[in-house]
């Protein structure tokens, strides 16, 4: 193995990345800068950053290999995670961005009224936070050792260092500069071998992938393949707008027409990313069989142009696939750091004293990044593998069944209480968390209750809802006397005069 | 000639006021009265239609193609264009549709918005 044209890439975009962050600080000034870039992001800026954000190593390696392996049932995770942004777009974008909260906890308490609230869902935050970012180091980890034969905790180290470096040097104004650029290298660092790889594949008579039900869009076992792949759908579909990296970003913008015309845009990017990483699996499936079977299908990615293509072109195309890879480490880790550090900044380390004094609002926003980062780090190098994309399914699970509701009942009905909140978040919160203790559990899956505990999201999600509307109901009384003006707030246009509390 | 008395203070004269102030819709809404609950309840009503509309529509074509696939095993065999339908539909064409959908969404929400903003600027007289 050549591990040149690996290291080479992994620099090149380890210090693309650094230059532009440090480049964004020219722009990055005042606390608002830091947190939410002063909200003047344009909406293309805007949706290539959270594109770029949001496609992680699940999106880039992932797929490719679950498609390899499964087969068609595996395209409803990406469709899933773009879909997700049509129900954001329709249900939550504008009303969330005109709330004028910062993250889902602010969101919350201004809702509800309540520091009750509050702390639960910044609980929660740093949960489902941590969840999606220890794949992320794992994955880090793995492409490091297989591009350059990296010991495993290299990956994980490089990753950690750098995300610190940036996003406490420049918060959130440097960052966006950082995750357009990592989108749009993401693009070319998929598409161009992918072309290639298409290229060789029509010059060697266009071998058509074999296999029985592999081009069935549903998952293996009769009904119980039905429900997973249901609720794999209400997962993905739902979760996406729970996600704390991904609701940071709507505060960036300007107002609500923006958000949404910023979501549109994100679809868009989406869509046309996520129509390449199947042609990956599909080409594995004729020129990469063993690696399916070898169970490092996640390094198909990786691996695919160095097995299709000799010589010189197929270093250089490797280097490009790994350069992605390690951009997706990058971006999505970066933009979940700073979501969770967020949360901790104001929860946590903003109320901590020094020498009888408060820190200041950048101070502890750094020092609540250090944590964010450090903590995933040292989990990712010693908890057990659970496969990057499954992982990241179960952060997506459990956001669908806690701030899904929170979000959608508190944006479009008055009749919620605090206390209906938390009992929803707890019973969401906890149904998931019972589901992940045992999926990890659990390494074989056989008969329905696995089935219902490895893809929680179809019963979590109902029940998290019912409780909260049900308590609500119960708790009529407490519903907060100023659900009325908010409403306002959150649906109607900035352009009309109006009180908005 | 008359004697020079204290200089008389400037009285300003006024009729009646031929009309009221322009009172505008936006004032109802704030003070929370029973019409401003009306337009608001309206809006919500107008903005949460069109969003269970574009999601039930997402629903009927995407959200049905996995029940399609269990009821109908035979559909895993058909090829169009070369690709097997699963692998059309899901790799490919759901992507068109969920940005149309999108497009048709915002379109759609930014008219309610501009009806709501015109009806509640307008002054009543």
């Amino acid at each position: 193995m050549n591990a040149a044209p690996g290291i080479i890439a992994i620099s090149l975009v380890t210090v693309a990345t650094l230059a532009i962050g440090t480049w964004g600080l020219r722009f990055s000034r005042t606390t608002s800068d830091f947190f939410v870039a002063s909200r003047t992001v344009h909406p293309r800026l805007n949706a290539s950053a959270i594109g770029g954000e949001y496609l992680s190593a699940a999106s880039f390696l992932g797929v490719a290999g679950l498609v390899l392996i499964h087969g068609a049932d595996m395209l409803w995770y990406p469709v899933g995670w773009t879909a997700g942004y049509l129900v954001l777009l329709v249900l939550v974008a504008a009303p969330l961005r005109r709330s004028g909260a910062y993250t889902l906890p602010d969101f919350a308490e201004a809702r509800l009224g309540s520091r009750g609230v509050r702390a639960v869902c910044s609980v929660l935050v740093v949960a489902i936070g941590w969840l999606y970012l220890v794949p992320q180091f794992k994955g880090a980890g793995l492409t490091l050792r297989s591009a350059v034969g990296a010991p495993i905790w290299v990956g994980p180290v490089i990753v950690g260092v750098v995300v610190l470096a940036n996003v406490t040097s420049g918060g959130m104004r440097s960052i966006t500069f950082v995750q357009a650029f990592q989108y749009w290298l993401k693009l070319t660092a998929l598409l161009v071998p992918a072309a290639v790889l298409l290229v060789v594949w029509a010059g060697d008579g266009s071998a058509r992938p074999t296999g029985g039900d592999w081009s069935v869009p549903l998952a293996p076992g009769g009904a119980e393949g039905l429900y997973v792949t249901y609720s794999l759908i209400v997962a993905t579909f739902l979760g996406t707008m729970g996600l704390p990296h991904v609701v940071v970003r709507f505060y960036t913008n300007p107002d609500g027409r923006a958000a949404r015309r910023t979501t549109l845009v994100v679809l868009a990017l989406l869509g046309l990313f996520y129509l390449l990483p199947p042609i990956y699996g599909a080409l594995g499936r004729i020129y990469a069989p063993e690696l399916a079977a070898s169970g490092a299908s996640d390094a198909l990615v990786l691996e695919l142009p160095r097995i299709m293509v000799d010589g010189a072109l197929g270093e250089v195309l490797t280097a490009m696939v790994t350069a992605g890879a390690f951009a997706a480490f990058l971006s999505t880790s970066s933009g979940l750091s700073i979501a969770v550090a967020g949360v901790l900044s104001q929860d946590l380390t903003g109320r901590a004293q020094v020498r009888g004094r408060r820190l200041g609002g950048v101070t502890a926003f750094r020092l609540g990044a250090v944590v964010a980062v450090t903590v995933p780090c040292i989990v990712a190098l010693l908890a057990p593998d659970l496969g990057v994309a499954r992982a990241v399914g179960l952060a997506f699970a459990m956001a669908a069944a806690t701030f899904c509701p929170l979000l959608l009942l508190g944006i479009w009905w008055r009749g919620l209480t605090s206390v209906g909140a938390i009992a929803g978040l707890v019973a969401g919160g906890l149904g998931s968390t019972v589901a992940i203790l045992w999926t990890i559990r659990v390494p074989e899956p056989s008969g329905w209750l696995d089935t219902l505990m490895g893809q929680p999201a179809a019963w979590t999600v109902p029940l998290a809802l019912t409780t909260m509307v049900t308590v609500s109901r119960l708790t009529r009384a407490r519903a907060p006397a100023d659900a009325g003006r908010f409403l306002v707030r959150l649906h109607t246009p900035e352009t009309v005069e109006l009180d908005r509390g | 000639m008359t004697e020079p008395g204290p200089a008389p203070t400037r009285v300003r004269v006024t009729g009646p006021p031929r009309r009221r102030p322009p009172t505008r819709r936006t004032s109802d809404i704030d003070a929370g009265t029973r019409l401003g609950g009306v337009y608001m309840r309206s809006l919500l009503r107008e903005q949460l239609r069109l969003a269970v509309g574009v999601l039930a529509a997402m629903g009927v074509t995407i959200g049905l193609l996995p029940l399609a696939f269990y009821l109908v095993p035979e559909l895993s065999d058909v090829r169009l264009l070369g690709m097997p339908l699963g692998w059309l539909l899901l790799g490919v064409v759901v992507y068109p549709v969920l940005v149309g959908l999108g497009w048709a969404y915002v379109h759609r929400a930014e008219r309610n918005e501009r009806d709501f903003a015109e009806i509640v600027s307008e002054a009543e007289r």
